[in-house]
């Protein structure tokens, strides 16, 4: 019994402008797996996000990215998010004057047309998000507001896992989710996101520090250094990179 | 044959009775403008001697005014005699039969605004048995209107029917020496709408011009007068969203809306006439002249404006505040983009105490567009009390656009307080973005952030203006962004 394979990325090569940033990236993802991919600043981690998510200004020299058998470097970002591809940003940007709950309607029901369910109206909206609210411990308040107006770095980072609940991806990629939160706020994320464990959908764990992975525990762990991944292994890994820091293992490998 | 198409023919003729729609099929004016000119058009709308004589002075006091050139907008000088002043309406044997004839991109931009089907027909000009729809639906309603009193009609009907009440209000709040394009408007002026609530008459529907059935036609120097008496109160609609076109470059148009004592008037315009290509070739011009009096006591007046089209909208919808406790309001989102260009605002003049002002301004610029607010708040010696809160926003979609502030404050009065605030923003990159990254296209994303930019206007226009606005803004910036 062989599970779906939901990402391939083949030996990616990008960069921006002139500078190369990944230098043969290579991972697999299957269903129901999280991947936790570690590294410092500039190892590439961030591209790597905004490469998968669609964003402009990136330049894929090599390799292949697949996604439930299409080629996702393709499809525009719009069609990534509608063919299930999840992106908690690092840094969520606010949209004054757009309210939340209509924002996330809209997506929800772009990517329910796009995947040929019906269309979900304000009632059974308002139902569903709700249910994900109380999954979430999040504040009812919030729906009233515009698109992370007004919300703290906390508040930014619950609202995007949310997000990540009510829209159901095939792939969610947490960029630095951790980053800017205490203690509270990293336990509640950290909940929400397990909960939104499935059998049929994976987490890419984008982080820093070992101390997420404490709470959002890895099935997979890979270390990133100057643009690929250096070394794999399983949740232990991480707690190795813990006590002896990342440049043992660079000069290690 | 049947008693049903003769009632639909005398029907038919019966609307075409009043307005210089009647014998005029075979005429045509060669373009020019004098004193015989003027005759003709009064002659031909069979307009009393009073009129004719206005007409005439206030020609005669345009010749003697200097064009005005502090506008911030530029354009060709305007050659007023190769204008042709009284032109006959198409012909029916002219106008397309059925909406087969008619080209297909108009219909689909009909199909973008929400316009219903039937309403297509009329606003493509199709020929006269498809406008039997609302020839049926504007009787009735106006049968209903004047059971309470109510009139609303063509200004030129108002002439013929209720020439005190014209001559009474008439340039009393716009007179002829008011500026240029008054002037000009009041000496040529060829049709509009005139609306009068009688004491203590809350009007119970929305007046709206698509229901004067002369509306399609008559855009070129229109004239409305709306008059709400002691306790009255009215809502009015002008304009349409379907893109408009017309053979008439120059749209001078003036507006005189009078609210005595405890009475509202509510003024709202979507305008989207024909814009010019991307390349500015082309378009209307629309110069527009609207002012509202509050003369009476407690009397309200509120402007609300969608302004989407033109090649150039310059227009100032202004309020008087003239009666104790008077109210003045201006709520306008204005757009231009390629290369449209727009100054608008509004002027707040306080005279009586206790008044108080509202401007909300939204100017949304892309492309090569170029938008000004200009506006005044004047709060005279007399004005005790005076209150009033501006707030001018401005959005910038891409590099190549322009927004201008021109802003007015003159206080006469220690007691008066005046606030204003001012913002302007782009659409950034990331904010598309993320909306992309969640599933939604870049358009609709621009149209998202757009509409919540314009929410404070929108929930000022009457509902079903309200919706139509927002597809408008969506087809107006269409292409904007990517």
């Amino acid at each position: 019994m062989s599970k779906q394979t939901i990402l391939e990325i083949k030996n990616l090569h990008a960069g921006v402008e002139n500078k190369q940033i990944l230098k043969g990236f290579n991972l697999t993802i299957n269903a129901g797996e999280v991947h936790a991919l570690m590294g410092l600043n500039g190892s590439g981690k961030s591209t790597l996000a905004a490469i998968l998510a669609g964003r402009e200004g990136y330049d894929v020299t090599e390799g292949s990215v697949n996604y439930l058998g299409k080629d996702l470097l393709e499809l525009d970002p719009e069609e990534r998010a509608r063919e299930g591809l999840f992106l908690a940003f690092q840094y969520p940007v606010e949209i004054p004057g757009v309210n939340s709950t209509y924002f996330l309607k809209a997506s929800l029901n772009e990517i329910r047309k796009h995947q040929g369910q019906p269309e979900l109206d304000a009632i059974d909206f308002l139902t569903l998000v709700k249910e994900k609210m109380k999954l979430l411990e999040l504040n009812e308040d919030l729906l009233k507001r515009s698109v992370n107006s007004g919300f703290s770095g906390g508040e930014k980072k619950r609202a995007e896992i949310f997000q990540m609940a009510v829209l159901e991806p095939k792939l969610a990629i947490l960029d630095e989710t951790d980053s800017g939160l205490d203690i509270d706020a990293l336990k509640t994320v950290s909940a929400g996101v397990n909960k939104l464990r499935r059998p049929d959908s994976a987490q890419l764990v984008i982080t820093h520090y070992q101390r997420l992975l404490n709470y959002i525990v890895p099935d997979f762990v890979h270390v990133m250094a100057d643009g690929r991944i250096i070394k794999s292994g399983d949740k232990s890994l991480a707690l190795e990179l813990e006590s002896r820091g990342y440049d043992w293992l660079i000069k290690h490998t | 044959m049947s008693t049903a198409t003769e009632t639909i023919e005398s029907l038919v003729k019966q609307e075409y009775k009043y307005g210089f729609v009647t014998d005029v099929e075979t005429e045509s004016t060669p373009p020019g403008l004098s004193e015989d000119t003027i005759r003709h058009i009064s002659t031909k709308k069979n307009e009393p001697a009073w009129l004719t004589d206005w007409r005439i002075k206030a020609f005669r006091y345009w010749q003697t005014m200097p064009e005005p050139t502090w506008q911030f907008v530029k354009y060709p000088k305007i050659d007023f005699q190769d204008i042709s002043y009284f032109s006959q309406p198409k012909p029916p044997a002219n106008a397309p039969k059925s909406l087969d004839e008619v080209d297909p991109k108009l219909l689909e931009t009909y199909e973008k605004l929400g316009i219903p089907l039937r309403e297509h027909a009329k606003l493509a000009g199709v020929a006269v048995d498809a406008i039997f729809d609302s020839v049926s639906v504007g009787t009735t309603y106006r049968a209903d209107l004047a059971k309470q009193g109510i009139i609303f009609c063509s200004f030129s009907e108002a002439v013929q029917e209720h020439p005190d009440l014209v001559k009474k209000y008439l340039g009393s709040v716009v007179p002829y020496t008011d500026n240029y394009y008054a002037a000009l408007n009041s000496a040529v002026f060829t049709d509009g709408s005139f609306c009068y609530i009688p004491k203590g008459v809350r009007c119970p529907m929305e007046l709206s011009t698509y229901f004067r059935i002369n509306a399609a036609k008559s855009g070129q120097f229109e004239r409305t007068l709306i008059v709400a008496d002691e306790g009255a109160s009215v809502s009015y609609l002008e304009g349409c969203t379907a893109p408009m076109r017309d053979e008439n470059q120059l749209h001078a148009a003036v507006v005189e809306l009078v609210a005595l004592d405890d009475a509202q008037i509510k003024y709202s315009t979507v305008q989207n006439w024909y814009p010019g290509d991307e390349n500015g070739v082309g378009g209307i011009y629309n110069f527009v002249t609207k002012r509202g009096l509050c003369k009476g006591k407690n009397s309200k007046i509120c402007w609300t404006q969608v302004e989407t089209g033109s090649a150039i909208t310059w227009k100032y919808p202004s309020c008087i505040l003239l009666g104790e406790n008077s109210k003045g309001e201006f709520y306008s989102v204005a757009v231009v983009n390629n290369m449209q260009q727009a100054d608008t605002g509004t002027k707040m003049i306080h005279i009586g105490k206790n008044t108080s002002s509202t401007i909300i301004s939204k100017g949304i610029s892309a492309g090569r567009g170029q938008n000004s607010y200009r506006g005044l708040v004047e709060i005279r010696k007399s004005a005790a009390n005076a209150r009033n809160f501006s707030q001018c926003d401005s959005m910038l979609i891409g590099a190549k656009c322009g927004a201008h502030t021109f802003p007015y404050i003159e206080v006469k009065n220690t007691t008066a307080s005046v606030e204003h605030e001012a913002s302007t923003s782009k659409i950034g990159e990331d904010q598309i973005f993320y909306c992309n990254a969640r599933g939604i296209a870049t358009q609709d994303a621009v149209n998202m952030i757009v509409n919540g930019f314009c929410k404070e206007v929108f929930k000022e226009l009457p509902m079903e203006f309200a919706v139509e606005a927002q597809k408008l803004l969506g087809v107006s910036l269409e292409g904007s962004v990517g």
